[in-house]
């Protein structure tokens, strides 16, 4: 009897784990999980039971856990991230963390976001709300109105509400006053992005922000390859038939290359493309006619690796 | 001063579910027990006898009367430190020793530290426990337990001791103890109250014993004097396999069992029963006056009509045992 | 006189603290503070944040359940199982015997809030690195903690004085979920009116309002604890306690043990 019992012991645990490791993968539809969350967040506060930062502390690693696995599905599909937020933030308003995660994923569009910047404007709101000491929320604040919003008024106001606090990043009244004057260059989308990847260590939202940066990079200087297409066409009166025509008529030097290396394209019609699109994200200059701005790729969420 | 003094104690209780009723569970109980004596509560189970220890303890409230304990009002504190209480299946703390309990009763019976270390030794030695002295109190069996019991009834050499059922769950041996241990206590002067339904330990024991059933005391008597009266018969057990004609003529009650008759008739007759057995060859096994019993009293006593004849509850339940016999 | 409350106390704490169920919870507790910081992994900058949201609210959790457990354990069932008899055959007197319970629980539960604080300071410890300034509010959401204790033993004994033992841990744990949403309660009677409202602010003002004692997400921030906030626990805690006490000591002092 013992030796069934025993078999029955071992092979029941191994078949249970099996058919636990098998649910595991076909759980993660929307529906189901719509279900397991409570959405009110009054409920969760009440069902608490006072031990609301650690309920806070739960759902804001399920945000984190749930937005890795979207993006690792690649399904685009954000819909609860919005909730998740609310839910967090409402059961403890200081958890800044989640304040920083919204500003960075909550706006921008699929796949790299949850393509809602009205839901990630009301978030940064209700963060300064409640914690009108923090300058890093003023700073996702302004981000998201220059970014998404390009209202560079209330960007600027928003820059310089931080810039006000006794602790405070150094580049706020420098952003703040560029707002006001220069909002659109390139050197004050240079300046907010080098400021989120040099205050924040969440590791997605740093290499987000170098994303960014290259982009950048590519958008000033396709523009400015332009701009010497466009000079060598006044001197000339024709376009140049390749790169090594600027070369020669001295408005370049050396074969210039995108931030990955690839040299850029010199197109028919006088226009600047990049060689490969697909390899550089967020770019608006360089790209052919009608194509959307790239989107980062599949990553696997990395999550617990880094500090 | 008597040792207790039970002045129309009464309790009732109210049972049912919806509507409650008043249930009597003790009648006006009114007893006095004298200082050094032994004294057996008897009654079947459910009588009245845990009622009545638990009132006098002050576990339980009463609804009229009182009791003076030893000259004091039974609520006053003072009347604990020189009393000793053992209850019915005695429960104790699960993870103490015995050691470490008396010890802690001790303390609470306020015992000053200087002696109590030796005190305990000595109670414990007293009831057999030296050995599991050290051993947790979850671990103990039934018998075990009721010594740990007697130990802390006595601990502080209190004058009154009251045990509720004190042979409960014990073997012979067991019993045998702590009969003696009761009449230790006795020659040591100390009053000794238990209840119990064995009477046999009652005839061994007690001085005195009280009857009560149904709530009620029906009645209180003198062991030496329920057990000594004679009732004018004898009875004779002889070799035979029917009883002889001639002894049932003389007014004999007799039965036969195996290979022997047992017959009780009139003592006058005793002679004449002599003769017949010489003459029909039959062989005596034994001619003895019959006693009455402890048990006799008890169930009359018991019995819901006054009755003052004494009968022998009709002879077939104590033919093969003897007659002080092992109880129920 | 109050030596035999002492030796109640004492005696109290010693069959506690045999008792196995306090050792798997002290364990439990310092699983979960290991488990707090990998938990603090899953996204950096709130290690800190998770240790001591997760280890305070493990201590007070698992706390009441102890104080539950072991206070009806020691006080109904000693009644239930008429262990009691032998004890009140003694000069102790009623009153004194619930007071000696009361302090003997309180101070196992103590011991036990030292344990477990440990493991929670030592999980700190590793994901900080250092203390620093802010860690001490810590201390005080535990004493905070402690006081909650203290109403929660007041309140098992309360009801061991008249109700059987799974009754009393029935009473007791609910009385402590109550309490816990007293916020919600006084807030909802403060709106209500007439008879209900009337009815809905006794109830808000008699439960024990443990959420005053809840500080454990503000000192996980950091943020300081008012001094006149620990001054109003503090009595508010040792009153109320009294006041369950009391109502133990009268009713128990008139009841019929069985």
């Amino acid at each position: 009897m013992n030796l069934v019992a025993t078999a029955v012991l071992f092979l029941s645990l191994a078949g249970a784990m099996a058919t636990l490791y098998a649910m595991d993968h076909e759980r993660w539809n929307s529906a189901a999980q719509e279900s397991l969350y409570l959405r009110s967040p009054k409920v969760l506060r009440r069902l608490s039971l006072g031990y609301t930062g650690l309920l806070a502390d739960i759902y804001w690693t399920r945000a984190v856990q749930y937005f890795g696995e979207q993006h690792h599905a690649n399904s685009g599909d954000f819909r609860l991230l919005a909730p998740l937020l609310e839910v967090t933030t409402e059961l403890d308003p200081k958890l800044l963390p989640a304040y920083q995660f919204g500003a960075n994923f909550l706006a921008p569009k699929p796949p790299s976001g949850a393509g809602l910047p009205g839901a990630a404007l009301e978030l940064m709101l209700y963060g300064v709300a409640h914690n009108p000491d923090q300058w890093r929320l003023y700073y996702n604040l302004g981000f998201l109105y220059y970014i998404e919003f390009k209202d560079y008024a209330k960007a600027a106001e928003a820059f310089r509400q931080g810039a006000a606090l006794p602790v405070t990043n150094e580049f706020m009244p420098i952003l703040a006053a560029r707002m006001a004057q220069h909002a659109g260059e390139f050197d004050t989308a240079r300046m907010l992005w080098m400021t989120t990847y040099q205050s924040i260590k969440e590791p997605r939202i740093r290499e987000n922000a170098v994303e960014h940066l290259l982009a950048l990079q590519v958008d000033e200087e396709v523009t400015q390859l332009e701009h010497v297409v466009a000079k060598y066409r006044e001197q000339f009166g024709r376009l140049p038939g390749s790169m090594s025509d600027l070369e020669h008529a001295g408005f370049i030097r050396g074969m210039p290359a995108d931030p990955k290396g690839h040299p850029y394209q010199l197109m028919a019609d006088g226009r600047i493309e990049v060689a490969d699109p697909k390899d550089l994200y967020f770019i608006t200059k360089g790209l052919p006619p009608g194509t959307a701005p790239p989107q980062p790729p599949i990553e696997p969420p990395a999550t617990t690796d880094s500090k | 001063m008597a040792a207790i003094e039970i002045l129309d104690l009464e309790k009732s209780y109210l049972v049912g579910f919806w509507r409650k009723r008043p249930k009597l569970a003790l009648r006006p109980l009114r007893l006095t027990i004298e200082q050094g004596e032994v004294f057996g509560f008897l009654g079947p189970n459910g009588a009245g006898k845990t009622t009545t220890l638990k009132l006098l303890m002050g576990l339980v409230y009463p609804t009229a009367g009182t009791a003076r304990i030893l000259g004091m009002a039974m609520d006053d504190a003072a009347v604990k430190t020189q009393i000793g209480f053992l209850p019915e299946q005695p429960y104790f703390y699960d993870h103490l020793t015995a050691r470490e309990l008396l010890n802690y009763y001790g303390q609470l019976s306020g015992i000053p530290a200087k002696g109590r270390a030796v005190r305990v030794e000595q109670m414990l030695a007293r009831v057999g426990l030296n050995d599991s002295a050290g051993m947790p109190l979850r671990k103990f069996s039934k018998g075990m337990l009721q010594r740990v019991g007697l130990a802390q009834a006595i601990l502080h050499d209190p004058k009154l001791v009251f045990l509720d059922e004190p042979m409960s769950g014990l073997d012979p041996m067991g019993r045998r103890e702590v009969r003696d241990l009761i009449q230790q206590l006795r020659s040591e002067g100390k009053t000794v109250f238990f209840s119990t339904h064995i009477l046999s330990d009652a005839e061994a024991l007690c001085d005195r014993v009280g009857v009560i059933h149904q709530g009620e005391l029906r009645g209180v008597g003198a062991v030496a004097e329920l057990t000594s009266e004679k009732r004018g018969k004898i009875e004779i057990v002889f070799y035979a396999q029917r009883v002889p004609a001639s002894l049932t003529s003389l007014g004999a009650e007799a039965r036969v069992s195996g290979d022997m008759v047992n017959a009780v008739l009139p003592e006058e007759q005793q002679d004449a029963a002599i003769d017949i057995l010489r003459r029909e060859r039959l062989r005596l096994i034994s001619l003895t006056p019959v006693r009455s019993s402890l048990e006799e009293y008890y169930i009359q006593k018991l019995r819901p009509t006054e009755d003052t004849t004494t009968q022998l509850p009709g002879g077939q339940v104590r033919k093969e045992e003897n007659r002080k016999g092992v109880g129920v | 006189m109050n030596s035999r409350v002492g030796y109640v106390a004492f005696n109290t704490f010693r069959e506690a603290v045999r008792d196995r169920v306090l050792y798997n919870l002290i364990a439990f507790v310092l699983l979960l503070s290991g488990a707090a910081i990998l938990v603090g992994e899953v996204s950096i900058d709130i290690e800190r944040l998770v240790v001591v949201n997760l280890g305070l609210t493990a201590v007070s959790l698992f706390g009441v359940v102890i104080a539950i457990l072991i206070g009806i354990g020691l006080v109904s069932k000693e009644i239930d199982k008429r262990t009691l008899y032998t004890v009140l055959s003694r000069p102790v007197r009623r009153w004194e015997f619930v007071v000696g319970k009361f302090f003997g629980l309180t101070g196992t539960l103590v011991v036990n809030t030292f344990f477990m604080a440990l493991g929670v300071l030592l999980a700190l410890l590793y994901v900080a690195h250092k203390f620093e300034k802010m860690d001490a509010w810590v201390l005080v959401a535990l004493y905070f903690i402690v006081l909650q204790f203290l109403i929660v033993c007041a309140l098992a004994l309360f009801f061991s004085s008249f109700s059987t033992p799974l009754m009393s841990a029935v009473f007791t744990f609910a009385l402590f979920v109550i309490g816990s949403l007293s916020d919600d309660l006084r807030g909802f009677a403060r709106i209500t009116h007439g008879t209900a409202g009337g009815l809905a602010t006794a109830i808000a003002y008699l439960v024990p309002n443990f959420s005053a004692l809840n500080v454990i997400n503000q000192v996980a921030h950091g943020d300081a604890v008012p001094g006149r906030l620990i001054l109003y626990n503090t009595i508010y805690g040792l009153l109320y306690s009294a006041m369950a006490i009391s109502g133990a000591v009268l009713i128990f002092q008139r009841r019929d043990l069985k």
